[in-house]
């Protein structure tokens, strides 16, 4: 068995998983705005501000590592997901602008910004969910798969919440660290009902899924992850809920981290769910794999260059801790 | 299929024409940045960091522009031209990731440090940081143009296992055109960011004429673009001749030069007639031609004839010729005459200013002509020589290229228009130096956090 493209299939998995975790909460914060007044906004605002631009190259570094290391892949999928992924770019880029044209403007301009800050990170979450569930069903036309694809991406939608919501716990005080907390427990109650929804119907519209889960003894030791996202939603729900209990805000970064946890475990999940497919059913990583040298090259760069970027955003991190404040740039 | 890949060229060329304004302006910009911000770190005129925190600002807004676009472009990749990464991938997609991993992350994550962290870190911190979103943006010039350049003039690559592979990355990288481009693109960046910088601080200038920091600003972008007006146009000629070299046909295309003669002569102006192969209404100049491309007046330029129908269409590569050359041409004429008229400090007089206000965005016109007389010249190769463009294009339906094409335009033409009315407001509410945290700024940079100014 040929390793590289396992390697890259595993680099590009890590530089997704990276990119929902850290994107997802600034998406998050976006879609949580028309639950703040202006003071609070300008807060949440200000603890993604420094973040949002680096969370997002990590989405250009998965479809990179696409581009490049599965080549043949990327006509099937980027193809077949083509409307979504297009709206998905509008509503990132309206997101992306509307955050830095926000902070420029007063008044009804602000409010349009605002508005389409909302809109951008709603339409992208939302469409990112849906290219999920297209993918999961190996982009089976009919209308139950699509229905199946919306039901995914109103999931993502209550996933990013969470994570926006958990964010603002950690990042904020005071009134808005209160609200942030009620956000995350009903953000919280919204992903329940997704991943529960989409893990049921997951072995129903896909064979190749239900084999792999459905397979005695190892279905046991499978049970582990689900077992481990409900621990890790118990200990969210409680965690936030003695926070709002006590009003007090140590250790605050507890509900981030379930937060996190739960998305990490789901990924798992999936990946053990699709692994070794790059389309399910239809491509394997290693029939979609580019030229070994490319692949050589690439990994070169990869293993020289990945310490030093999670090195510099670990810095980024450790310079901006602590809580966020309304201005900016001062 | 003929409307497919018309709507998937179409949709291409308007993103990427799009993007390539914001990092024009941002690669060099970057580099004035650390430069106030060092002037800053050595006098601690207040001026300077009003100066830095206002360009920190536009420099933000036009990074955001460029990465969202960005994001786009690095998807159309895939959406429209799914052979392109099939065929020549193994050397396209390694210096794509590389752009991404060496440069991306680097920008990004220092640009944070650069706007946010100025009070949380130590000075030299903020100052490297600075100067390594300078570093990250100019990487990120130098892994795309290696790979663009290859698409012009591939070298080093051979066909194996049924696609093209990188036989020497080096000879890949360092390919024939690869130097010229790079100098050239830089260049380019450095002239855009300098009339950005001096027409902005001029706009401000007509509204507020004592203010310090716009002065020093307005100098400093008309110092930059008079030297480095000069360097481009010897930087041009010899990528004009290293173009002829390798690509002819893109040459007897900009010159309009139908017919293969000694002495051809320099078309001034014509119109071109594609259908009859010759030039309508034009004005020449003998031998002309021939001295400029060859050095010689008597030398033979070879013209559209002697490439058979592997052409590029004539009229874009014509006028976007002029068009890039004649602002070259009002850049020199603007910026030494704006030196010379500002020497020891002098103000500037208002005519003056109304010029520099006027040039504001000479740079991303000259630019994109440029990249069109490049880019459409290449044409109708992807990558010359290598794989036609027509052979790279995926099945994505007209009616679905139709409906995206659509909603991209309007996405950009709004976001531009937004972009430019916030521009030339910032630029014209000036940096209200000597108070960096007046009770104006607060209220305009800090949300809603104070109350609204009266």
């Amino acid at each position: 068995m040929d390793l590289l493209p396992v390697v890259f299939m595993a680099l590009m998995g890590l530089s997704v998983l990276l990119y929902v975790v850290l994107d997802g909460y600034d998406l998050g914060v976006g879609m949580l705005m028309p639950g703040a007044d202006e003071r609070e906004q300008s807060v949440m605002v200000a603890s993604i501000g420094p973040f949002w631009d680096a969370n997002e190259t990590w989405l250009v570094l998965g479809i990179g590592l696409l581009l490049s290391a599965f080549p043949v892949a990327v006509g099937v999928v980027l193809q077949a997901l083509y409307l979504p992924v297009v709206a998905m770019l509008v509503g990132l880029m309206l997101r992306g602008v509307a955050f830095e044209f926000r902070m420029k403007a007063l008044g009804w301009h602000r409010e349009l910004w605002n508005w389409l800050f909302w809109a951008g990170s709603f339409l992208a979450s939302f469409c990112q969910g849906v290219m999920l569930g297209r993918y999961i069903t190996g982009f089976e036309p009919g209308p139950g798969y699509w229905l199946f694809a919306l039901v995914v991406g109103a999931s993502v939608c209550g996933g990013y919440v969470l994570l926006g919501a958990t964010w603002l716990v950690l990042k904020t005080e005071g009134e808005l660290q209160q609200k942030a907390l009620a956000w995350s427990r009903w953000g919280l109650l919204w992903v329940a009902l997704g991943v529960a929804l989409v893990s049921l119907a997951t072995p129903l519209v896909s064979e190749t899924v239900r084999d792999k889960w459905f397979d005695f003894p190892r279905t046991l030791w499978l049970m582990l992850l689900p077992a481990a996202t409900l621990a890790a939603g118990a200990w969210l729900w409680r965690v936030t809920g003695a926070m709002r209990r006590s009003r007090a805000s140590h250790r605050d970064w507890r509900p981030f981290a379930a937060a996190a946890a739960i998305f990490v475990l789901a990924f798992a999940g999936l990946a053990y769910s699709l692994f070794p497919y790059v389309v399910i059913d239809r491509l394997t990583i290693w029939e979609a794999a580019a030229h070994p040298s490319a692949l050589k090259v690439l990994l070169v760069g990869a293993v020289i260059v990945l310490p030093f970027i999670l090195l510099y955003t670990l810095l980024s991190y450790r310079i901006f801790r602590g809580k966020a404040r309304a201005g900016l740039y001062d | 299929m003929e409307d497919a890949l018309f709507l998937a060229r179409t949709q291409f060329g308007i993103n990427i024409g799009f993007h390539i304004l914001f990092p024009t302006l941002t690669i060099a910009l970057a580099w004035f940045l650390l430069g106030f911000r060092v002037m800053y770190e050595r006098t601690r005129d207040p001026a300077w960091l009003a100066t830095f925190k206002l360009w920190t600002k536009v420099f933000a807004l036009s990074f955001a522009m460029g990465v969202v676009s960005g994001v786009v472009m690095s998807f159309q990749f895939g959406t429209n031209w799914p052979r392109y990464m099939t065929t020549v991938g193994a050397i396209a997609g390694p210096l794509l990731a590389y752009e991404i991993l060496t440069a991306f992350f680097l920008e990004a994550t220092f640009l944070g440090v650069m706007l946010f962290g100025m009070n949380r870190v130590p000075d030299w911190l903020h100052i490297a940081a600075t100067a390594l979103v300078a570093v990250g943006t100019t990487l990120s010039a130098f892994w795309i143009l290696a790979l663009n350049s290859w698409m012009h003039t591939p070298v080093g690559h051979i066909f194996q296992d049924g696609q093209w592979i990188a036989q020497d990355w080096l000879t890949v990288i360092f390919n024939p055109s690869f130097p010229f481009r790079l100098t050239h693109m830089l260049i380019a960046s450095g002239l855009t960011a300098a009339f950005v910088v001096t027409g902005l601080s001029a706009w401000r200038l007509l509204r507020a004429p004592g203010d310090e920091g716009a002065g020093k600003t307005m100098r400093a972008g008309v110092r930059v673009a008079a030297v480095l007006i000069p360097i481009q146009i010897v930087v041009g000629d010899l990528h004009g001749l290293n173009t002829l070299e390798h690509q002819p046909q893109k040459i007897a295309a900009l010159e309009a030069l139908w017919h293969t003669e000694r002495g051809a002569p320099l078309v001034l102006f014509a119109i071109p007639n594609e259908e009859r192969k010759r030039n309508d209404w034009s004005i020449e100049i003998p031998y002309a031609g021939s001295l400029i491309l060859a050095h010689d007046a008597n030398a033979e330029i070879k013209g559209l004839d002697a490439f058979g129908a592997d052409i590029p269409p004539v009229k874009p590569l014509f006028f976007g010729f002029r068009v890039m050359v004649g602002i070259g041409m009002l850049m020199l004429l603007v910026s030494w005459w704006g030196w010379w008229a500002t020497r020891r400090r002098a103000p500037a007089p208002r005519w003056l200013l109304w010029v520099f206000a006027g040039m504001t965005f000479s740079g991303w016109i000259a630019t994109l002509a440029g990249w069109i007389v490049t880019e459409v010249g290449r044409q109708p190769w992807l990558v010359h020589g290598v794989l036609r463009t027509a052979d790279a294009v995926g099945d994505v339906s007209a009616a679905k290229l139709g409906a995206s094409l659509t909603g991209y335009i309007l996405t950009y033409a709004a976001m531009l228009i937004a972009y430019l009315v916030v521009l030339t407001h910032m630029a014209g509410k000036g940096a209200s130096n000597h108070a960096p945290s007046s009770h104006a700024a607060t209220v305009e940079l800090a949300g809603g956090a104070a109350p609204k100014a009266g």
